[in-house]
């Protein structure tokens, strides 16, 4: 029987210590030893992107990754996106475009295109489809996800300028 | 999940020395996009988890004048963004950057998904074309072998239980040469290979005739093929359909596919020749500096 | 009596596209589905589940697992009370036996599907319940599967039940064989029909086991306590269905049950029936504390309520002139291990779109060991319409007739006779073939090899039923609206819209809230397409109510008969003295002072079998070499009577036809010759990605519903039908070949074109 491991991390740029069995994956951490539970478990085998979070600065499956792996990291979740009440323009721009129906797959979503936008601040259609193609939504068939990404990438860029 | 021990060893005699001592009780894990899965589904159950990404050997990648030193920890991400890597050695960005999607290129590695010898890998058969070779330590040697002699039949590896793989080396490709990886998936991306080949080509200074090539196939098998034949009978000879048909058919002859959710026997069998053609061809058009 | 101004004025708010004031929850992670939801004192449940598609069960021994520390609880079939089969009314989901449901949750005597739950436990965490149902041993004596329609509906087919009672979904059907009841409807002659006929096609279809394929698996949390009372929070469609239900199962009175329905992560119909409750409830029981229990995604495809495989058969014969005169039309469809798949569904509307005079429908619900069925999202339309459209789009080509001339020469309209027997309710059928034949994307040329475009054109039915709703008025003017029907895209929205535009204020103004099982009169689940329209007759009715009150209120306050007070648009005005007016605001200041506090709940069962419609029109390319399709252009229209939030009615055309796109192209359940579910990973049950799609573009008719206020007519459902059709005909006018298995996978598509 392992004992549990004392982990330190940062998350969503605090100073974080957990304890956490090897055996429990990041996702398990986030959720159900820290309680953020924007992150989704929908298939907990990285086939859907619903737990996508950004550890050191790279988009992953939280649940392909072990909550002990965390040491020293530095992890960003949905709970990161909105700062003192205003909401980040991704997240308005999902509100604004109905990119999201149940909900469920937006926060994956969200990380997935902040991820996106980062590395490719002006993104055309296709840039978008293949860079979401490993986040699942079955209620929205994608359109309005892709003009909401589309919208958040205009006002973001003009935030910029 | 069953319940383990974790360890995170901070050079490589150390990793190997856990290894001598535990062998198959213990697994290494890079990027986990495949073990942690294993594990999840009771498929490997080891006493000890080794995380190998703090160990310099494992996750450097640096392009030298004669050939690329892929540490088998290196994620597939920090592959396809290195630009050096991007311009050289083209193959080896298509196979990583269709890989799982960006979330899975963020931590799967190309060490692992060689260790993880899955018949439709997609980096193996490019590994397999470009001439890549696996360097593998234990306590007592270390070798250096071909890509192709690595996988023994569906998630088995001539890897033994006290080794490990260190890095690939990839030679780094002659001026007038190109490398394609192609595979064939029912939806865009996600998916498991119905069927993949990589193709690499040397062509000659004219750029009409094959110099050498090298053909390889996947999701056709039991493990990723080096279609030796198919290469050889290319050589020399000019570059045009016909030649590229008669080395698609000996890929096409060396194929033994099953039918299972991915697809049919049939299919899988048309596809080979189909990727092998496609693969060629544009292998030849990259030999001849063209943007494909 | 009050008097008010005429709601045909042009609306403020329906039509409009407000933001989602619950959206702000969903984009910043803090909305709670059921696995976000947490109790102190929990402990976590797991199933075990058998590997064999049709076994016995010989024996279970749970001892190794009770031993594993950390375990705290066993329980297994023999736990759970012995209760007949009896038929229960289920509202919208016709009749269903309770035994079959006891029996499906977990299995007593045989297993009848992989994945069937036969044993559980509860455990300090989830990783040791799933590490101790491993220790469960169990003896089972393997027996044959039959896997298809066909192979159970054989004449020698070994009976899965060894006590078969027909099953019902909407009406009874009679047995037919062993494994199999039937449902038949007609009209007219059908011999005289084809003798009639200038041309007969006769084709035969399959179409394999799919899932509605909801991103958020199954999971519940029960407390058992020890009063015998039970509290469940799980995000579901139908908390009164899952209350109903569990109380018979478990065999304890309706009124210990109290169901919290939390967000809901995607549902399409598969999420409203118990699954894990009656399982948690007992480890509950047994332990004294609250058990949360979750399906694992392999768990979720093996063992829920898919859409049903088939076999289909169609005979259609039709004039030189294009006039149809006969269809004799064979729907056998997988029931799943308990007998009642929704095989009606698509008997009463796969052909009534068009008048033909003399047709027989037959349908088969067929048992066979695959999970139960269950409805998604218009359940078994789209089989049945993969099936005539392409034989609607092959005779208009064999006529040389263009395919929306074709519909439209045979096109059922308002006042036709339907074929279950009553007329079509008002809907402007011309309207929405006029409106695709004239459309840029049915005109634009599709140039270039292998591409074509395809068409079709479906017809589907509302459902009506009971729904509650309440309106409480707050003293500063903003309003409290509870209704128990869960919201699973925005109808917290479109139904505080639908009051907002009745009471005349601001729809910021409204609060709304689903309130659970013991807070509100009984509901129907939030299923076909019902929401919007059933629920918002009943909100529009309580919100006139409300009006009603206030004026009276006024009244009071003016010295005046309610009849001379005037309402209009959020104003309250003296009719014999217009100086005296006050705004909703005002009045509801001063409510206290006129006779308290106003709130007003009324329950209400709306009309069902409004009609809905829709076509699809889609350009493909094939790929010959690979069978691969792509999809380059797509448009959806459908009739919604009146788009209370356009954006939501898009959202939900666009979310259907990708769901229909993915059936028609890559999804199947895919069972080998043992009956094991191989592809139970979101890996190989292989659903459309971002990559697969071109934008959906989306055209809304309206023509009004007479049966609401505001015209509206259901929307959820009607766009999942016509797309494995529209892309089969497309296919075909690109390649010259017809598809007639679903889906139309690669490995398909290139077999057919090396017959050609």
């Amino acid at each position: 029987m392992s004992t549990k491991t004392h982990v330190a991390t940062t998350i969503n740029g605090e100073v974080t210590e957990f304890l956490c069995e090897p055996r429990q994956s990041l996702l398990e951490v986030l959720r159900d030893v820290l309680f953020l539970t924007g992150s989704k478990e929908g298939c907990n085998d990285g086939n859907c992107g619903a737990c996508s979070v950004i550890v050191d600065g790279v988009l992953i499956n939280s649940c392909c990754m072990l909550g002990v792996e965390a040491q020293n990291s530095s992890v960003f979740t949905v709970e990161s996106l909105a700062s003192e009440g205003d909401l980040h323009p991704l997240q308005k721009a999902f509100l604004e475009e109905t990119g999201l129906q149940c909900g469920i797959c937006t926060p994956g979503f969200l990380m997935s295109a902040k991820a996106l936008l980062e590395k490719h601040p002006k993104p055309d259609e296709q840039q978008i489809r293949y860079w979401l193609a490993s986040n699942l939504c079955r209620c929205t068939g994608y359109d309005k996800i892709v003009r909401s990404v589309m919208k958040a990438a205009d006002v973001v860029a003009e935030d910029k300028a | 999940m069953h319940d383990f021990e974790y360890c995170v060893p901070d050079n490589l005699q150390e990793a190997v020395n856990l290894i001598s001592i535990h062998r198959g009780a213990a697994s290494l894990l890079a990027g986990g996009t495949d073990l942690i899965l294993l594990m999840r589904a009771s498929r490997k159950r080891p006493n000890l988890v080794i995380d190998i990404k703090k160990i310099s050997e494992l996750t450097r990648i640096e392009l030298g004048h004669s050939e690329l030193y892929l540490g088998a920890a290196v994620p597939c991400r920090r592959v396809y963004e290195n630009q050096e890597v991007a311009k050289k050695l083209s193959g080896v960005v298509d196979s990583t950057k269709l890989i799982g999607g960006i979330q899975v290129q963020g931590r799967g590695t190309v060490g692992g998904n060689l260790c993880n010898a899955s018949p439709s890998a997609d980096t193996i058969p490019t590994l397999i074309a470009y001439g890549a070779k696996a360097h593998i330590v234990s306590a007592q040697k270390s070798r250096n072998v071909p890509v192709e002699e690595i996988c023994l039949g569906p998630g088995k590896t001539s890897i033994e239980e006290d080794e490990i793989l260190v890095n690939l080396t990839i030679p780094v490709p002659p001026r007038n040469s190109g490398a394609k990886f192609l595979r064939f998936t029912p939806r865009n991306e996600m998916d498991i290979s119905v069927a993949n080949a990589a193709a690499w080509v040397e062509l000659d200074e004219s750029g009409q005739a094959f110099k050498s090539a090298r053909i390889a196939i996947g999701a056709v098998a039991p493990t990723p093929l080096f279609v030796e034949s198919a290469g050889k009978v290319m050589l020399g000879q000019s570059v045009n359909d016909d030649v590229i048909r008669e080395a698609a058919n000996i890929a096409q002859d060396a194929a033994t596919p099953i039918t299972d959710m991915r697809g049919t026997a049939e299919h899988r069998n048309h596809l080979v020749k189909v990727l092998v053609t496609r693969a060629i061809k544009a292998a030849v058009q990259r030999a001849r500096g063209e943007n494909v | 009596m009050k008097n008010r101004e005429n709601f045909s004025d042009k609306m403020r708010v329906v039509g409009t596209r407000p933001v989602r004031p619950d959206g702000l929850d969903k984009v910043t992670g803090r909305a709670r589905f059921s696995d976000d939801f947490h109790l102190s004192n929990i402990l976590y449940g797991k199933v075990l589940r058998s590997p064999h598609a049709h076994a016995r069960i010989i024996s279970i021994d749970t001892s190794k697992a009770e031993a594993l520390p950390g375990v705290h609880a066993v329980v297994i079939g023999s736990d759970f009370p012995l209760i007949d089969h009896q038929m229960v009314s289920q509202g919208e989901a016709g009749l269903a036996d309770m035994r079959d449901i006891s029996d499906n949750c977990m299995a007593k005597d045989k297993v009848l599907y992989d994945g069937h739950a036969l044993a559980s436990v509860a455990a300090d965490s989830p990783h040791i319940a799933e590490e101790a149902i491993k220790l469960i041993e169990v003896e089972y004596e393997p027996l044959l599967p039959l896997m298809d329609v066909c192979s159970a509906m054989a004449v020698d087919a070994t009976p899965i039940h060894e006590h078969f009672i027909p099953g019902a979904f909407i009406a009874p059907s009679e047995e037919y064989s062993a494994n199999a009841s039937t449902i038949k409807m007609g009209q007219g002659d059908l011999k005289q029909g084809f003798t009639e006929a200038d041309h007969i096609i006769e084709r035969e279809f399959t179409t394999e086991t799919i899932h509605q394929g909801y991103i958020e698996s199954h999971i519940t949390t029960v407390n058992y306590d020890i009063n015998g009372q039970i509290t469940i929070w799980t995000g579901t469609q139908g908390q009164f269905e899952v209350r109903d239900n569990l109380a018979d199962v478990l065999d304890i009175p309706v009124g210990k049950i109290k169901v919290i329905p939390l967000e809901v992560g995607g549902a399409f119909g598969g999420k409203d029936r118990i699954y894990l409750e009656p399982v948690a409830a007992l480890l509950s029981k047994k332990t004294g504390r609250p058990v949360k229990m979750s399906m694992r995604r392999d768990e979720v495809l093996r063992a829920t309520g898919p859409s049903p495989g088939s076999y289909i058969r169609l005979k259609m014969g039709v004039k030189s002139d294009g006039t149809l005169t006969a269809a004799d039309v064979h729907l056998a469809y997988e029931a799943g291990a308990y007998a009642g798949g929704p095989v009606f569904l698509p008997v009463i509307s796969c052909t009534t779109r068009y008048n033909i005079p003399n047709i027989r429908i037959n349908g088969f619900d067929v048992i066979v060991n695959k999970p139960k069925t269950r409805p998604y999202r218009a359940p078994g339309a789209p089989q049945a319409m993969f099936a005539v459209e392409q034989v609607i789009d092959e005779l208009a080509q064999l006529l040389g007739i263009d395919p929306v001339d074709f519909r439209m020469k045979n096109l059922t309209k308002t006042g036709d006779r339907l074929l279950p027997g009553f007329p079509c309710q008002p809907i402007d059928t011309e309207m929405m073939l006029r409106t695709v034949k004239e459309h840029e994307h049915y005109n634009a040329p599709l140039d270039g090899p292998n591409r074509g475009r395809g068409l079709a054109y479906a017809m589907w039915f509302n459902l009506g039923g009971i729904s509650s709703a309440r309106i409480s008025v707050n003293s500063d003017g903003t309003v409290q609206l509870s209704t128990a029907s869960p919201d699973m895209s925005g109808t917290r929205m479109t139904l505080s819209m639908q009051a907002a535009e009745v009471l005349g204020i601001d729809v910021r103004e409204i609060s709304a809230n689903v309130s659970d099982s013991e807070s509100i009169g009984f509901s129907m689940p939030t299923v076909g397409s019902r929401t919007t329209f059933a629920t918002g007759i009943v909100v529009c009715e309580v919100a006139e109510e409300v009006l009603l009150q206030m004026a009276a209120r006024a009244a009071i306050l003016w010295e005046i008969d309610p009849e001379q007070v005037l309402v209009s648009k959020g104003l309250f005005t003296n009719l014999s003295n217009s100086n005296q007016q006050m705004s909703f605001k005002e009045l509801a200041g001063k409510m206290h002072e006129t006779g308290g506090p106003i709130t007003v709940h009324s329950t209400k069962t709306a009309p069902s079998f409004i009609p809905l419609i829709g076509a699809h029109l889609v350009d493909v390319e094939v790929d010959p070499e690979t069978g691969k399709v792509e999809i380059l252009r797509y448009t959806a229209f459908q009739d919604v009577g009146k788009a209370v939030h356009p954006d939501y009615v898009e959202g939900q055309m666009q979310g259907a036809a990708v769901q229909g796109i993915g059936m028609a192209l890559n999804e199947e359940l895919f069972y080998d010759s043992e009956g094991t579910l191989k592809n139970a990973s979101l890996l190989d049950y292989r659903m459309p990605t971002a990559l697969d799609l071109p934008m959906i573009d989306t055209v809304i008719l309206e023509s009004p519903n007479p049966a609401h206020p505001y015209g509206v007519r259901g929307c959820g459902e009607m766009s999942i039908i016509p797309p494995a059709a529209a892309l089969a005909n497309a296919i075909h006018n690109a390649t010259g070949v017809r598809l007639n298995s679903m889906p139309m996978a690669p490995h398909k598509v290139c077999a057919a074109l090396n017959q050609q």
